[in-house]
């Protein structure tokens, strides 16, 4: 019919829509990954923070590195392990800017230890986001620092041993206990009510450092890999609910300083 | 003119802040200098040397082997530069700590009693400018002056006020070779 | 006229770096280079710079690579270990063409080796070091002077090119004083302005500046390769820097650079002294290197002596560059031991002897 308005209809359908601080490159992401999730997130935040054009980011090497394809902000992509040190000499040059580096567990927790000590032990002024999903994933499944006891992984065909592989690193309250971590928090994006509450944390990170607060904040995003595991998306998240938060349970291990 | 020297004793003798005094009072007469130290685990209480050379030409090379003069406060230095020194050169040794001072007949071989004077002048960390005096008064090479205007810079300003004890052990030194030549 | 003072090697260069505008240091200590660490921590920041002693050279040159991709004038500096741990991260600094200057305080090899001077991380200065295609631009002074010369030298080239400049040195140049002279350079003047790619925040002006080395089509990343390498060629054709002694009557060029450049040099006096028309020909610039000027320069003499602290490296360089015009003779230390003047005199009067049969050595 000809002539009928319903301009108001498609605005009332928008439910939600691509932060402008995102670009429309498509995620190279498996389905049901939780990089999606975060990768959105992050500039969800930055957008609803008005801090696009002085927010620079640091990308790792792990199923992220592609992550500056679909941020529309100055990045830069880290040699393996190296972020946050690449992160270090970005905030340290431009002390204005907001820095974050985002890393797996395989470049912050076994490749990139030292660098992720020594950079909270510094208390730069960062955001340190470690996406931990015990697996190597663009690799093709090896195990990671992170991997639980029993993960069969491609380099453990029958699964992790304690005897054999060490112990899972728990970096996470390793780096709480250092006097340069200004909140340390472990939160997940299996769920929505999951989702909400990461994006609350990572909001009040950006926005500790807007405030002029010092020190890094370290957020560990417990997280998936359905295709690593070999799960559907809905199986991968039922299976970090059963097995893996008891290992890695959620919440803030330092609250913000007082 | 150019001028070869070497010095070299113990570590915490001032074997390398005699050296370079020198060097930095001959780039204040407008000299062209190189002050080059031994380093490393050595320097750390062991022997220490360093090479100095203050010439009128651009110097080439900063490591030489073979000297117009070296300056030695101990044995294993003697015995290890005495054979490096040019003939005709001179080799200027702390003698109490020389117990074997057997030597060439083509160099000038001076012994100087240089900690007993520097305990004369009640400062026995003033050795090493006796022996930088009397390294002077056989080859004027610079002035003394230009040596305390080199130890102004040298010394930290705290330590200022032995700038005339300084001095006095400069001419010391000077004095003491001045006194074997009219011998 | 500037003031002169009679500086250490180490703590020249670190004073020119401050004179030349540095905002990042970022460093690990180690001997024989500590004393330039130790100068920046105790000047740069009262001077308008960032100084960081890292937890490893590892951490110290990705501080720089993201530093540098900030397009500010940021350096690091070593020792060989030290260098050697930082290959990976100079690889891409060289492929994210960003501009930055390093410091090698070269130290005898291989392993932990020793603490005294050496020559043998020529090949890895100068044909890449870390892995893929990539040069960075090698500066060999020979002097305290150009220790702080090479410095300003450096920091422009590196800005004008977007690409890595490593001032190569060795431990005497490090740890000798000589009197240096700091020249009248405001680096206000000189600075290059970088915000066309660099990583400062992204205003809504423009797309975002994004700092990669991956490039997974391995057309894409051979386009990168191809303009390295254009690059590289403009740099060899615009940058070699050299200097020449007595070569102009020579019979005998010796080929030196860095601290055996002043030994062969009194060689070279000392030769002439014998009569024997020897010269000494100094690659200022190890890459881009004068294998023009050597080239020219085999169609004059009978015979060619590289002098090196090391196996034998740099000699490769000259051989491609002579290509088998006339011989070209070796005289090398290793291990920290710095040749002679009068051992390079006594093999002066033996090639100089022999240099119309053809020997090879």
């Amino acid at each position: 019919m000809e002539g009928v308005q319903c301009d108001y209809l498609s605005e009332l359908d928008v439910v939600w829509d691509r932060s402008e601080t995102l670009t429309e490159k498509p995620f190279h992401y498996c389905p049901g990954c939780g990089h999606s999730v975060m990768n959105r997130l992050l500039m969800e935040v930055v957008q609803e923070l008005g801090i696009q054009d002085k927010t620079i980011g640091v990308a790792p090497v792990g199923c992220a590195v592609f992550m500056y394809h679909y941020m529309d902000i100055d990045m830069q992509e880290a040699a393996h392990g190296r972020a946050s040190a690449v992160a270090t000499g970005i905030k340290r040059i431009l002390p204005d800017r907001f820095v974050f580096s985002y890393q797996g567990d395989g470049d912050l927790a076994a490749i990139g230890t030292a660098e992720t000590i020594h950079t909270v032990n510094r208390g730069e002024n960062i955001i340190m986001l470690f996406i931990n999903n015990g697996i190597y994933g663009m690799t093709g499944g090896q195990m990671a620092p992170t991997t639980l006891k029993g993960s069969i992984t491609s380099t453990t065909s029958s699964g992790r041993e304690y005897d054999r592989h060490g112990y899972p690193l728990d970096i996470t309250p390793l780096i709480s206990q250092l006097p340069g971590a200004s909140y340390v928090t472990r939160q997940s994006v299996d769920t929505a009510k999951a989702v909400r509450k990461t994006k609350k944390a990572l909001t009040k990170a950006f926005q500790f450092h807007m405030n002029g607060g010092e020190g890094v904040c370290f957020l560990e995003i417990v997280s998936n890999c359905p295709s690593g595991w070999k799960m559907t998306p809905i199986e991968s998240n039922e299976w970090l609910q059963d097995h893996v938060f008891n290992h890695y349970p959620l919440g803030d291990i330092k609250p913000f300083p007082k | 003119m150019k001028h070869e020297i070497v010095i070299a004793g113990f570590g915490g003798q001032g074997v390398l802040s005699m050296g370079m005094t020198l060097a930095y009072a001959g780039m204040l007469e407008n000299k062209e200098v190189s002050w080059m130290p031994s380093y490393g685990p050595e320097m750390r209480g062991g022997t220490a040397n360093c090479t100095v050379i203050i010439s009128d030409q651009p110097v080439s090379s900063p490591i030489l082997n073979s000297f117009d003069i070296a300056v030695v406060l101990n044995q294993p230095s003697f015995d290890k530069f005495q054979p490096m020194v040019k003939p005709h050169g001179y080799l200027l040794y702390e003698q109490d700590q020389i117990f074997n001072a057997d030597c060439r007949q083509d160099i000038h071989a001076i012994g100087i009693s240089a900690t007993k004077e520097a305990h004369a002048l009640n400062n026995k960390r003033a050795m090493n400018m006796i022996m930088l005096g009397a390294l002077l008064g056989t080859n004027a090479i610079v002035d003394i002056p230009s040596v305390i205007n080199a130890l102004k810079k040298v010394l930290p300003e705290r330590h200022h006020h032995l700038l005339p004890l300084n001095k006095q052990a400069l001419k010391k030194g000077q004095g003491i070779i001045h006194q074997v030549a009219e011998v | 006229m500037p003031e002169k003072q009679l500086m250490k090697g180490n703590e020249a260069l670190a004073e020119a770096a401050i004179r030349a505008g540095l905002k990042g240091y970022f460093g690990y200590p180690i001997t024989p280079q500590s004393e330039l660490l130790e100068y920046l921590s105790r000047h740069l920041i009262d001077r308008g710079g960032e100084f960081i002693q890292a937890e490893s050279e590892v951490a110290a040159i990705n501080m720089v690579y993201g530093a540098a991709g900030c397009g500010k004038r940021v350096m690091t500096s070593t020792s060989s270990p030290g260098y050697s741990l930082m290959q990976e991260a100079i690889s891409y600094i060289a492929c994210g063409e960003l501009p930055c200057l390093l410091v090698n305080v070269v130290r005898g090899g291989p392993g932990l080796g020793t603490i005294q001077p050496s020559q043998g991380d020529y090949f890895q200065a100068v044909k890449g070091g870390g892995h893929g295609d990539y040069r960075l631009i090698v500066l060999a002074p020979n002097s305290v002077q150009e220790m702080a010369d090479f410095v300003f030298k450096g920091f422009d080239l590196a800005d004008q090119y977007r690409n890595p400049v490593l001032i190569l040195a060795d431990g005497a140049l490090g740890q000798m004083m000589e009197p240096v002279t700091f020249p009248d350079y405001n680096p206000e003047d000189n600075l290059v302005d970088h915000s066309d790619w660099a990583t400062q925040g992204k205003p809504a002006s423009r797309g975002p500046n994004v700092i990669t080395t991956l490039h997974l089509e391995a057309d894409k990343m051979e386009a990168v390769n191809l303009k390295l390498q254009e690059k590289y060629r403009t740099i060899m054709a615009n940058e070699v820097m050299i200097e020449s002694i007595q070569t102009e009557d020579a019979d005998l060029v010796l080929v030196a650079y860095g601290l055996t450049s002043r030994i062969a040099h009194k060689a070279v006096e000392l030769a002439r002294n014998d009569g024997l028309k020897v010269g000494l020909l100094r690659p200022k610039t190890l890459f881009p290197f004068p294998s023009q000027h050597l080239a020219v320069l085999a169609d004059q003499v009978t015979s060619m002596m590289v002098v090196e602290m090391s196996a034998g490296q740099m000699v490769e360089d000259v051989r491609l560059a002579v290509n088998g015009k006339v011989p070209v003779y070796f005289q090398g230390r290793m291990g920290g031991v710095i040749p002679q003047p009068d051992e390079l005199l006594k093999r002066i009067h033996q090639v100089y002897s022999s240099s119309s049969t053809q020997v090879n050595s």
